[in-house]
């Protein structure tokens, strides 16, 4: 193995000393405030909660199905659709103005439904014939779907990008000692935090949760012992699918724009969060999308700036996928998914 | 009872996926070709299709033969109200703010040309007339069938392709007679469409009645026919360019390209089982390579000729296949699939960043690249060039071909099948699998190169994700493992797409529900490799359902 | 090292998180012999295996072969050395055919390079016809003349057990490790596979280690027997001695020596006829 090991420790060097290199260079440098340092960690917890929230999907299906359901991300671009097709009347008519909550919920309600349904039919009409299947097979199936989905939204609703609406009382800032912290930052991390919340005490206490942790945990025990498997599958999609809708809608909202290709790199990012935190675990999940989330937005000042490269935000992206492709590598179980991995084996 | 329901139910089916062709804008855009003039347009031929098609899905197991005509009625039916309301709502509701397609062109079309009223009632009539002619369909002979889908498919291929095959047809004489006979400038004349599908239908009626009475082919015959058929394809793609000028030139260049691709990534996906989708890091790497040891413009680095530039552009790919494929020799399967996607999007972001302009010349890309040439003669055309990339594609799959019945094509077989008894058996894992990345960079490098010089230029818009699963979806629609399925795959997914400009943006919505079509009931591929039809030859005694599933 | 044993284990380890799968193994193999290891289930059997060839690294402790270390060695190496296997749940090339299993098998000593075979070269024609004739007397000596061109997982159940052991072959190994060739077979098929695998002996003149579940069929043609039990050994010698051990008939039964009846025949037919007379 010696040509492989030569390769694998001269990457773990070569990533070591650049995160240092890049990190001693940074601060030297002093380039960035305080503020600034603190906007790239709530932003960075932003996204990571959404990433959190699609990765949770990933991990739920992996679990059930040992399937990477590649067109999760799209599931999500799905729910950022139906959200902008109901806040858009909601915005003109002032609704949403007047009454946010009222509003909002309204606006989740529909990327939850829609995400939730599509999910679930594409498991009925790609997944299921694939249930036994090993090999590429299943893969490449969640390809089309993906391909499918994305160019049916452009064929029915134009491939244009959609700007979301932005009601005012989004641009609220709070202030707290000398730092400006934007309203729908912490909106996002608030509500994401307690939609998981819900979905981890549904996994945890329900019937179904725990029917669904028995097929993660062993598929053929659980049917023996009674489990509905079919029904499980069924459930984790729409579960999957109603938290991409809810992360779908939320990265409208802060990034404004709808379209139908947006779903593709969050997903792929958001799959690496949910290796991070070990596939086929919940929690694993949840931590490995804000770790990614955090890293793609601290990383490029910290790392980058630091060894002297150009405009390094232009690079984040590169930053997540590095991350991802070297947990692939050097720890494919992730930071909670041990016994998971054992099984793969 | 039961068969109500069944057709109800068929009818439902078949009425959305009508809706679907016609909200994501699929109807509206058939309608722009023409297949007969003046009388059945593409789209219109699609509706009919789709009522026929229900109605036969709706007789089947129906009983009796008059139950089968209900069912088909039924069935058609229930389409054609479906479609007739869409019909109406889009009449009345302004749905266009939300659904694109849903425009006043649509809704014409959806009314044959009526007002809203009688439209639907058409659409409905349409509908029920359509269903009950396939469920009579399904009843005849299967000969006649045979014959009369034979013909109807003959008249819409002519009808759709007929810029091109009229385009093939510019001679004086016998030929120029025909085309006069069969095609106006617009499409397909009523006479020829009447006499295209009496000959189609009657050859295959002969053909059936001949069949019935033969063998079944042995393996020497069959292996025959496979190589006459290869050699038939070759030749056609050698002399379509001279036949049918300087357009099919371009497309064929591409379908040359992505043949040259496919052959590589078939060694990795098909033969060895690693699913790459990282494959256009190593088009891009052959591309930029050659841009920048070739170009004249201020970035280029050596100025060096087309055919100093090639040889060392594909040994840099070789050389980036293999140091990817160390690092990730351990990582397998769907693990695998998604690391190799992250490589490809990290080269794409990186070559377009302003961190790698300076080397690479950022979103400007890199201009001026030479074309090749041979002593004076400068392959400076499309089509020129495609014989170039004809003749590297035949070197790759003459190397595929060869490597597929070789020591190390068994060794990659084996991992492809089970990677640890493979190694319990001696297979070097480090060796066969940096081989695999290696040659499988090789060819995407060398296609890269060729790709640099058609253009000229090249940008980093060019290497995108959609390259790798351009490649990836052709090889899976021809037959994974299979080196004709290559040809057809890229003749297929490549080239037709070409042909039918307009449908561009539809593209890959066809991919999508191909890969999945495909990967459903068709795992093996249009042209399986020979260990496949082996296979399906020997499991007609003893195979087992769910294993004839698995694709390799 | 002793010149006898051709196989040496010691003090052989292998944990798996908490659960120690085998636990400070000594295990000795002469050359020539047929040796068994036996065991109830999850004894630890293929653990064992696995730990010669370096399929998992073992925990701690030494294999030796032919007077080598080949513990940390890779899989490849292992066969390279001399040592193939079959596995318990056969694990055949499933969609390559017959003859391809075998010419994989023969991977090490085909002596061609890949672009001697793009080239086409007369050296790796050569060697293409002689591995192709090797692997047709091969299939010849398992039984399968005429199969060979079905795919792997078109054959029977027995042929393709058979195939797999020609697989093995194929490698021309000092040492044919083979776990539970018998395993789902009847009385009649088992007692043929115990007579093939005598013939393997005699024609291959090499070393087998055969692992079985149970001891009866391995009665008769063993040289030695090994039993494991938990991970560690608790008997070992001929398989007359063997079948008198107390600690053997115990661990069958999972009981001390007040066993019911109906266990104690349980695990008297399980042993075979020798301990039923006692
Ligand atoms: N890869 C693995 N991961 C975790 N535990 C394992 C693994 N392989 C084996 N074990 C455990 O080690 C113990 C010994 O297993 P082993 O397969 O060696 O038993 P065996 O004697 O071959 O049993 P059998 O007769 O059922 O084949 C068992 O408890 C098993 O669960
Ligand atoms: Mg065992």
């Amino acid at each position: 193995m010696s040509a492989v090991s030569l390769a694998l420790w001269t990457v773990r060097f070569l990533v070591v000393a650049l995160v240092v290199a890049g990190t001693i260079g940074t601060i030297l440098k002093d380039r960035y405030t305080t503020a600034q340092w603190f906007e790239f960690v709530l932003f960075g917890l932003t996204i990571g909660s959404l990433y959190a929230q699609v990765a949770l999907g990933y991990t739920m299906v992996y679990g059930v199905l040992r399937l990477i359901n590649f067109a999760h991300g799209d599931i999500m671009m799905c729910g950022a659709f139906a959200g902008y097709f109901v806040a858009t009347p909601l915005e003109n008519s002032g609704f949403l103005e007047v009454h946010p909550v009222l509003g909002m919920t309204a606006i989740l309600a529909a990327g939850m439904v829609v995400s939730g349904v599509i999910a679930v039919l594409t498991e009925r009409i790609a997944y299921r014939p694939f249930r036994r299947v090993q090999g590429f097979a299943p893969l490449i199936c969640a390809f089309g779907v993906s391909f499918f989905l994305e160019q049916t939204f452009r064929g029915l609703f134009g491939s244009s990008v959609k700007s979301y609406p932005a009601p005012k009382w989004e641009g609220v800032e709070f202030h707290w000692a000398g730092l400006s912290v934007p309203g729908v930052d912490v909106l996002v991390i608030v509500l994401a935090v307690a939609f998981m919340a819900v979905l981890y005490l549904i996994v945890q206490k329900t019937r179904m949760g725990m029917a669904m942790r028995a097929v993660s945990e062993d598929g053929e025990a659980a049917a023996l012992m009674g489990v509905d498997v079919g029904k499980v599958i069924v459930f984790t999609f729409a579960l999957g699918g109603a938290m991409a809708g809810i992360a779908g809608v939320f990265y409208a909202f802060l990034f404004k724009q709808v379209y139908f290709y947006m779903g593709f790199t969050p997903g792929i990012k958001a799959f690496g969060g949910a290796v991070l935190g070990g596939i086929g675990s919940v929690p694993g999940a949840m931590l490995g999308g804000f770790f990614l989330g955090l890293v793609e937005s601290v990383g490029p000042s910290l790392f980058l700036d630091g060894i002297g490269i150009k405009a390094p935000y232009e690079l984040r992206d590169v930053i997540a996928y590095t991350l991802m492709i070297l947990v692939l590598v050097f720890r494919p179980q992730g930071i909670l998914g041990e016994h998971m991995a054992k099984k793969r084996a | 009872m039961k068969t109500l329901t069944k057709a109800a139910t068929t009818g439902l089916l078949f009425g959305v996926g009508g809706v679907y062709l016609a909200l994501v804008g699929l109807l509206e855009m058939m309608q722009a070709r023409p297949i007969v003039f003046g009388a059945v347009n593409l789209g219109q031929a699609v509706l009919a299709l789709l009522a026929l098609a229900c109605g036969v899905v709706a007789a089947r197991d129906a009983g009796p033969a008059f139950a089968r005509a209900g069912a088909g009625l039924l069935g058609g039916l229930v389409a054609g109200a479906l479609m007739a309301l869409l019909q109406v709502i889009v009449a009345t509701v302004p749905l266009q703010g939300m659904f694109i397609a849903a425009s006043p062109a649509l809704r014409n079309m959806l009314a044959f040309g009526f007002a809203p009223g009688p439209g639907a009632l058409a659409m409905l009539l349409g509908g029920g007339i359509g269903g009950l002619a396939g469920a009579v369909l399904a009843v005849t002979l299967p000969s006649l069938r045979r014959a009369i889908v034979a013909g109807a498919a003959a008249v819409v291929i002519a009808g759709v392709f007929q810029e091109l095959i009229q385009l093939m047809m510019q001679y004086e004489g016998i030929i120029g007679w025909i085309r006069d006979f069969v095609y106006t400038w617009q499409g397909l004349r009523p006479q020829g469409a009447v006499a295209i599908f009496v000959i189609a239908g009657g050859t295959s009626l002969v053909l059936s009645h001949r069949s019935s009475a033969d063998h079944v082919p042995s393996p020497d015959e069959r292996r025959r026919r496979r190589f006459i058929s290869a050699g038939v394809a070759l030749l056609v793609l050698v002399l379509m360019p001279l036949l049918a000028g300087a357009y099919i030139g371009e497309v064929l260049m591409l379908v040359g390209l992505y043949i040259l691709m496919g052959m590589g990534l078939n060694l990795e996906v098909g033969l060895a089982g690693l699913l790459d989708l990282g494959f256009v890091a190593f088009f891009a790497v052959g591309a930029y390579t050659t841009a920048l040891l070739t170009s004249g413009s201020s970035i280029g680095l050596l100025h060096l000729s087309y055919w100093e530039a090639m040889p060392i552009a594909v040994l840099i790919s070789i050389l980036g296949g293999v140091l990817f494929g160390l690092p990730v020799l351990g990582v397998r399967g769907d693990y695998l699939a998604v690391a190799t996607l992250g490589l490809g999007e990290i080269v794409r972001i990186v070559v377009l960043s302003d961190f790698a302009a300076p080397l690479l010349g950022g979103p400007q890309g890199v201009l001026d690249i030479p074309k090749p040439s041979i002593g004076s003669f400068e392959l400076g055309s499309p089509v020129k060039l495609f014989y170039l990339t004809l003749v590297c594609a035949g070197v790759a799959a003459f190397i595929a071909w060869r490597l597929e019945n070789s020591r190390l094509g068994r060794a990659w077989e084996a991992l492809r099948d089970d990677e640890d008894v493979a190694q319990a058996l001696g297979v070097n894992l480090i060796r066969s699998k940096l081989l695999a990345y290696g040659l499988g960079a090789a060819f995407a490098g060398l296609g890269g190169s060729i790709f640099a010089t058609m253009l000229g230029s090249v940008y980093p818009s060019s290497f995108q994700l959609l390259i790798s699963i351009n490649v990836l979806a052709l090889i899976i629609v021809g037959g994974m493992g299979s080196l004709p399925g290559v040809v057809l795959g890229a003749i297929a997914l490549i080239g037709l797409p070409e042909l039918l400009r307009e449908f561009g943006e539809y593209r890959y919505l066809f991919y999508g529900a191909a890969l999945i079509v495909m990967m459903r009931w068709k795992p093996e591929g249009l042209w399986p490799s020979e260990v496949r039809s082996r296979e399906l030859h020997a499991a007609a005694g003893e195979a087992e359902p769910v294993a004839a599933m698995e694709p390799g | 090292m002793a010149e006898a044993s051709l196989l040496l284990c010691r003090r052989l380890t292998r944990r798996f998180g908490g659960i120690a799968a085998l636990t400070d193994l000594d295990l000795e193999v002469a050359a020539g012999a047929i040796h068994s290891i036996i065991g109830p289930n999850g004894a630890g059997k293929t653990t064992v295996f696995n730990c010669i060839t370096q399929n998992l690294s073992p925990t701690s402790g030494e294999v030796w072969f032919r007077s080598e270390r080949i513990d940390g060695l890779t899989p490849d190496r292992v066969a390279a050395a001399g040592i193939s296997r079959t596995y318990q749940n056969i694990r055949l090339f499933r969609n390559i055919t017959a003859i391809e299993n075998l010419l994989v098998g023969m991977h090490l000593h085909v002596h061609s390079h890949w672009w001697g075979a793009v080239l086409g070269t007369p050296h790796t024609r050569r060697e293409e016809a002689r591995a192709h004739a090797e692997a047709l007397k091969l299939l010849h000596f398992i039984d399968l003349a005429g199969r060979g061109d079905l795919l792997a997982r078109n054959l029977a159940y027995g042929e393709q057990r058979r195939l797999e052991i020609g697989r093995a072959l194929a490698t021309r190994p000092k040492l044919l490790l083979l776990d539970e060739p018998t395993a789902g077979m009847n009385p009649h098929e088992t007692s043929r596979m115990m007579a093939f695998i005598q013939r393997v002996r005699a024609e291959f003149d090499i070393t087998i280690l055969l692992i079985e579940h149970q001891m009866r069929v391995v009665m008769g043609m063993s040289d030695r027997v090994t039993v494991l039990d938990h991970g560690a050994k608790i008997a070992e010698g001929t398989p007359a001695e063997v079948q008198g051990d107390p600690a053997v008939i115990e661990a069958y039964l999972g009981v001390k020596s007040a066993a019911p009846a109906a266990a104690r025949d349980h695990a008297a037919s399980l042993l075979g006829a020798a301990a039923s007379e006692r």
